[in-house]
């Protein structure tokens, strides 16, 4: 640093130095605009500012409130109770509207498909899937195939009162354990199984020696077609769709052990607008039935009446 | 602060400028652009143009609520954003074109900076009288003249400042109908926000920043100089002419002096108070008002203009060598790429632009579940529909599939839709699901196409997508 107090001028540049220097290099003084440091000291007040309104600085077991009392909790509050004002709008018109009436008025039905989409996430895809595809003992809802019916009405029941749960109006049915409560012997599961595999084929299974030990033991509720029952929800055993799977294995275990999977109630915790909104979901989800010929000439969903 | 640092300047308060008054050529072109270019933000947003029954009336409107902007004859969705990124692109390799020809006569003459502070300093002008009268005015004591003219002054900068933030807010919004709301004192308050915040920019900008804003917070003028080279026009002063420079009295012998009288008008006139004397500088927004102020000053003495003038480089090294300078050169490389870029994006927003499809058809394949199997052994896959209706008319759309044998569509809806029948109002999209079964083909995965028809004029727009029968 140079002690006398003329300017030190780079011989180069032709520009003021600070006057300090490292190993013989010298910084070059372009004065910044003294606006430039006003803005810095308007920031630094700003952030006082700040610090006194909004919730800032870490404390033991938080952080200080701030004086405003904002939070981004409350913010969020706040836009879900905005979000119900919105919501009221339709609510009171989905109320009041029967399902045929929702399926005629697109924003009736659009305001429950993007409220069923969303309590689906929110409580059915634990055990039916995000895609309401299902798994191994839970039902896929976007196919053809319902065991306890699958009009708007019966899937309704479905939801409102779930299946064999704690819950006096649900919906109850017990397939015996055959094999282990003595029923029927092996070789009597093994022939009923055998029976059952050959169901979903082409072959003429009359024949077969557990023709007569399935009309006896399980046309009951099965059907004598096999063709399943939606009363007991007793599923069909004729097609491909096997909830336990299908293979020699799966269904020995089935006969044998009986199967027996719970749903719950969903009255008991989804207020009956949520449960109606899921219903359309589930209904359009693809494999939704039309009520069997009630109103022959039905404003409902478009969809099935499609045939070509 | 220690002694031996005192000296040492590291922030510098901003000198103020107070530009004389000048005519001449330039003056008068920055004269029609400040009024072009302001008149074009004025009115733009009133220009009614008529779209049919289902579309905003106004030419210029950016609707953000809707997602829609127009222009004029154009119109384009979210979807079509990159013709706003040709627009941009086409607006960066222009200023790069004009920069490499002319300097930053964008800088000069017509950015909105410039404008703005051009405007304001004649308000100034107006209310406060000419340079000297502004400076002794400003300079000077306290006294009633000083008070008033300086209220007056800044009253006038902030209601140019509330129109230009009021107009701001119309390209967003319907014109009249916003007009109208502001006279009844019922706007919301994120039209009051952005009025206010703009407001305060553009009297801080205008009104204080000025010269600041180019040299210290404007990206563009420093870059532009890339752009520059050996034929670029640049305010040049004639040094080989003007020096030695010095005072001249009428009749007196011009031996041993230079052109230049040194008579500052140059740097009277200086929006950024530079001496352009000195060669060209990071400054020189390249308005040429200092060359109007010389030619001004050299018709006085009699001597000839051009003294200052728009040059170029290869010029005035010309002249130090004492060559005759080369005339100035439009057609080099740099200019040919500029130019070529300039018809290759150009032609290809203009195609975009007018063969845009009014219809548009999207379809998703559903992830999950990615097909499902029906008990009769079929196999059914979901797809997301999206029917774009760009046009102003309400549509019928009729939709079919090809590629997979025997499948059989059903479309999900609320209402009368069928495949046949599906209706998409004006300006909108529809988004509907559709269902697609079929016996289960012996391949895993088909393509499968979608065909959208317009019913009212033919129009067909087809989608490929999958039809997934196996994981």
């Amino acid at each position: 640093m140079s002690d006398d107090k003329k300017k030190d001028i780079d011989e180069i540049s032709g520009v003021e130095t600070t006057g300090h220097e490292w190993d013989g290099l010298k910084e070059l003084n372009n004065p910044l605009p003294r606006w430039w440091i006003w803005v810095w000291v308007i920031s630094i007040i700003w952030s006082i500012w700040y610090f006194v309104v909004y919730p800032a600085w870490p404390v033991p077991g938080g952080a200080t409130e701030g004086t405003s009392g904002y939070t981004q909790f409350k913010e969020l509050q706040e836009s879900q109770q905005e979000i119900v004002q919105r919501q009221q709008q339709y609510l009171s018109d989905f109320e009041k509207a029967e399902f045929h009436q929702i399926m005629d008025d697109p924003g009736l039905y659009a305001f429950a498909m993007a409220g069923g989409r969303a309590a689906f996430k929110d409580n059915c895809a634990v055990c039916h899937g995000t895609g309401a595809e299902g798994g191994i003992g839970y039902p896929n809802l976007n196919d053809d195939d319902w065991l306890w019916g699958g009009t708007m009405d019966a899937i309704h029941t479905t939801l409102e009162y779930g299946i064999r749960a704690d819950n006096l109006d649900t919906r109850l049915s017990q397939m015996p354990a055959f094999g282990k409560e003595g029923l029927l012997n092996k070789e009597q599961i093994d022939e009923v199984v055998e029976y059952v595999m050959a169901l979903s084929s082409d072959e003429d299974v009359t024949q077969m020696p557990g023709h007569q030990i399935f009309q006896q033991n399980c046309a009951s509720c099965h059907g004598p077609d096999a063709k399943g029952m939606h009363e007991f929800g007793a599923p069909n055993l004729t097609d491909g769709i096997w909830l336990y799977g299908g293979e020699r294995a799966d269904i020995y275990e089935t006969v044998y052990n009986a199967r027996n999977s719970l749903m719950p109630a969903w009255n008991e915790r989804l207020d009956d607008n949520t449960i109606r909104q899921l219903t359309v979901y589930v209904h359009q989800l693809g494999g939704g039935v039309e009520e069997a010929a009630k109103e022959p000439t039905s404003i409902l969903s478009p969809v099935k009446s499609m045939e070509e | 602060m220690s002694d031996d640092t005192q000296d040492i300047q590291l922030f510098k308060k901003q000198e103020r400028i107070y530009p004389k008054r000048v005519s001449g050529t330039y003056r008068n072109l920055k004269w029609l652009a400040m009024i072009v270019c302001l008149a074009i933000y004025y009115i733009a947003p009133f220009i009614r143009w008529d779209r049919g029954p289902n579309a905003p009336d106004q030419a210029v409107l950016i609707d953000l609520n809707h997602g829609r902007a127009y222009w004029f004859w154009f119109e384009i969705w979210p979807q079509e954003v990159y013709i706003l990124t040709g627009i941009l692109i086409l607006a960066a390799i222009l200023l790069f074109f004009v920069t490499s020809l002319f300097g930053r006569v964008w800088c000069g003459y017509f950015c909105f900076h410039t404008v703005w502070s051009d405007l304001f300093i004649w308000v100034e002008r107006i209310v406060q009288g000419d340079r000297t009268k502004r400076k002794r005015l400003r300079e000077g004591p306290w006294t009633f003249e000083k008070i008033w003219k300086l209220v007056a002054t800044h009253i006038i900068w902030i209601v140019i400042s509330f129109l230009t933030a009021g107009t701001f807010v119309l390209y967003f919004n319907d014109a009249p109908t916003l007009v109208q709301n502001f006279l009844n004192l019922n706007v919301s308050t994120t039209v009051l926000w952005f009025v206010a915040g703009l407001t305060g920019s553009t009297y801080l900008m205008a009104g204080f920043a000025r010269e600041q804003v180019c040299t210290f917070m404007c990206p563009y003028a420093r870059f532009q100089s890339a752009m520059f080279d050996k034929d670029t026009l640049i305010i040049g002063y004639n040094k080989e002419r003007g020096e030695p420079r010095g005072k001249h009295k009428k009749g007196a012998d011009w031996t041993g002096l230079g052109d230049c009288i040194d008579c500052h008008a140059c740097v009277h006139v200086c929006p950024t108070g530079i001496d352009i004397r000195d060669g060209l500088q990071m400054e020189c927004i390249a308005c040429g008002l200092c060359a109007d102020a010389c030619d001004e000053i050299m018709d006085k003495v009699g001597l000839p203009r051009q003294l200052i003038a728009y040059d170029t480089e290869r010029r005035s090294e010309q002249r130090a060598r004492g060559e005759t300078p080369e005339p100035f050169k439009i057609f080099r490389m740099r200019t040919l790429y500029y130019s070529l870029v300039i018809l290759i994006v150009g032609s290809l927003m203009l195609n975009a632009l007018i063969n845009r499809d009014l219809m548009d058809l999207t379809v998703l394949h559903d992830r999950n579940p990615l097909f499902v199997q029906l008990s009769n052994g079929n196999i059914r896959n979901g797809y997301d529909l999206k029917i774009l209706n760009k046009s102003h008319e309400h549509k019928t759309f009729s939709l079919s599939v090809s590629g997979v044998e025997g499948a059989e569509m059903t479309l999900n809806s609320a209402g009368n839709i069928t495949t046949d029948n599906i209706y998409v109002p004006a300006d909108s999209v529809g988004k509907y699901k559709v269902f697609v079964q079929a016996p289960k083909p012996a391949e895993g995965h088909k393509d499968i196409i979608f065909t959208l028809k317009d019913l009212s004029d033919g129009t067909v727009d087809e989608y490929q997508s999958r039809f997934v029968s196996k994981r």
